[in-house]
């Protein structure tokens, strides 16, 4: 589904991800997991263009998404993300912020729009919060409604980048139930995440990133148990 | 003291004409203030520099040079430069509105950068194109932002729109004006004028209040 070969990123003269090269299948679900400032997030981002890369290539099902006829817009239809800080739409009710992209951009009309919002809005058990507007959401609801705004546009591919990060820790767990329940439904699904035992739980395969290098990647039974790189038992020892 | 209001009387009904056109002036500037201002104020923001740069230089020239002047060159030398003889009216609606749409505009490009960037990413990992993302995201959080600088800008307008009385429009001012000269009496005539600006003003600050209060609704 997504093939990423010797990528590289630079911003100015930090170089924040170096020769990375991974795959991920369909329907598999990914944890990038690492130190602050690892490049992990990048990582994510280069998924959907919200950064260019500067190097190497990405193929999401076998078409590289860095030619230059590439469209950038086409490619995110398919691929949602969720944000560390929600990123809802403060000016638009609830079913508005799930209801315009699908509108706006898949041409959905009002009430093939709503009704599909109306569904995802149950699955995430905010069916009361329909009409509200973000900021009567609690951290943990916003998130949830976030994720449901991903869902609505029906991408291929869900990116989460820290989707728990900014939540008071009794809110981590309504959030974590949500991503848990998206998870092996077909759905293709990059994580990058401080929640190891979430990660370990729910993941396929965990990416170990560290200074901007792919320093292992492994199923979660090898890498919590016995890692291989000294770096990601150095990483795991102070974590855990 | 020498008051007598009395002898104004005969004239406040043409005190009704002389506010029906400082209303028409601070609507029709406003409106052509708001409307290029939006333009100017994207202009700014474009990534292209020529364009970009335009913007600054003319922001520049109409913050840097008082607006009676700007007033007096377009009203005078209009016929001259384009031989097309232009209103008392057009003149001024054309000089406030390019004035103030340079202080509307810097106004708005503060508010589109006030918006965090999140919604922006938010509305690009949606698909949502860039047209679509200024128009229906960014700019609705920029204007609601800035509405009170809004509302002020408007209410500054309405007072600047006296100095039209200058080149001859009827407004409130010009009434107090003729009043004086007729009936040689100042205080009432111009004591008039002020306290129907001050009602005028009041009223677009409540509209303003209104306003506010509606956009934030979703607090």
């Amino acid at each position: 589904m997504i093939k990423i070969q010797n990528l590289s990123k630079k911003f100015k003269d930090l170089v924040v991800l170096k020769d990375i090269s991974l795959e991920i299948h369909k329907g598999e679900v990914v944890a990038i997991i690492g130190p602050s400032g690892s490049g992990k997030s990048t990582l994510l981002r280069c998924i959907n263009l919200l950064e260019t890369p500067s190097g190497g290539q990405i193929f999401i099902k076998g078409k590289s998404i860095l030619d230059k006829d590439a469209n950038p817009e086409k490619l995110r239809k398919n691929i949602g993300m969720v944000f560390q800080h929600f990123n809802l739409f403060p000016h638009m009710t609830v079913l508005r912020n799930m209801t315009y992209a699908p509108m706006v951009v898949n041409k959905l009309s009002k009430e093939e729009a709503e009704k599909k919002a109306v569904e995802l809005l149950a699955k995430v058990g905010l069916s009361d919060k329909t009409y509200e507007y973000p900021s009567k959401l609690s951290g943990g609801q916003k998130q949830r409604v976030a994720i449901a705004r991903a869902l609505a546009m029906e991408p291929e591919i869900l990116l989460f980048d820290e989707p728990t990060s900014a939540l008071d820790p009794e809110m981590v767990k309504e959030v974590l139930e949500v991503i848990k329940s998206l998870a092996h439904t077909g759905i293709t699904m990059a994580l990058v995440t401080h929640e190891m035992g979430f990660a370990r739980e729910v993941a396929d395969k965990i990416c170990f990133l560290d200074d901007g290098y792919l320093a292992e990647v492994a199923t979660p039974e090898e890498f919590f148990s016995s890692p291989k790189s000294e770096r990601a038992q150095q990483f795991l020892d102070k974590v855990l | 003291m020498d008051l007598d209001f009395g002898r104004v009387i005969p004239y406040l009904p043409l005190l009704k004409n002389g506010i029906t056109m400082t209303l028409k002036f601070t609507f029709w500037s406003t409106i052509l203030g708001f409307a290029w201002g939006v333009v100017l104020s994207l202009i700014k923001v474009s990534p292209f520099k020529p364009l970009a740069w335009f913007g600054k230089a003319y922001t520049s020239f109409f913050r840097g040079t008082p607006l009676l002047v700007q007033l007096m060159l377009i009203y005078f030398a209009t016929p001259q430069l384009v031989g097309y003889n232009i209103s008392a009216m057009e003149a001024g609606v054309l000089a406030f509105g390019l004035n103030s749409a340079a202080y509307i505009s810097e106004s708005i490009r503060g508010g589109i950068l006030s918006v965090d960037k999140g919604q922006r990413e938010a509305a690009m990992a949606l698909g949502v194109p860039k047209l679509w993302i200024m128009k229906d995201i960014i700019f609705p959080q920029a204007i609601k932002n800035i509405l009170p600088s809004l509302v002020n800008e408007s209410i500054a307008l309405l007072k600047d729109s006296s100095m039209v009385a200058i080149i001859g429009v009827g407004d409130t001012l010009r009434w107090a004006q003729q009043l004086q000269a007729k009936t040689f009496r100042a205080f009432e005539a111009f004591i008039i004028a002020a306290v129907v600006y001050y009602v005028l003003v009041m009223a677009l600050t409540s509209i303003g209040n209104e306003l506010e209060r509606r956009a934030r609704v979703s607090d």
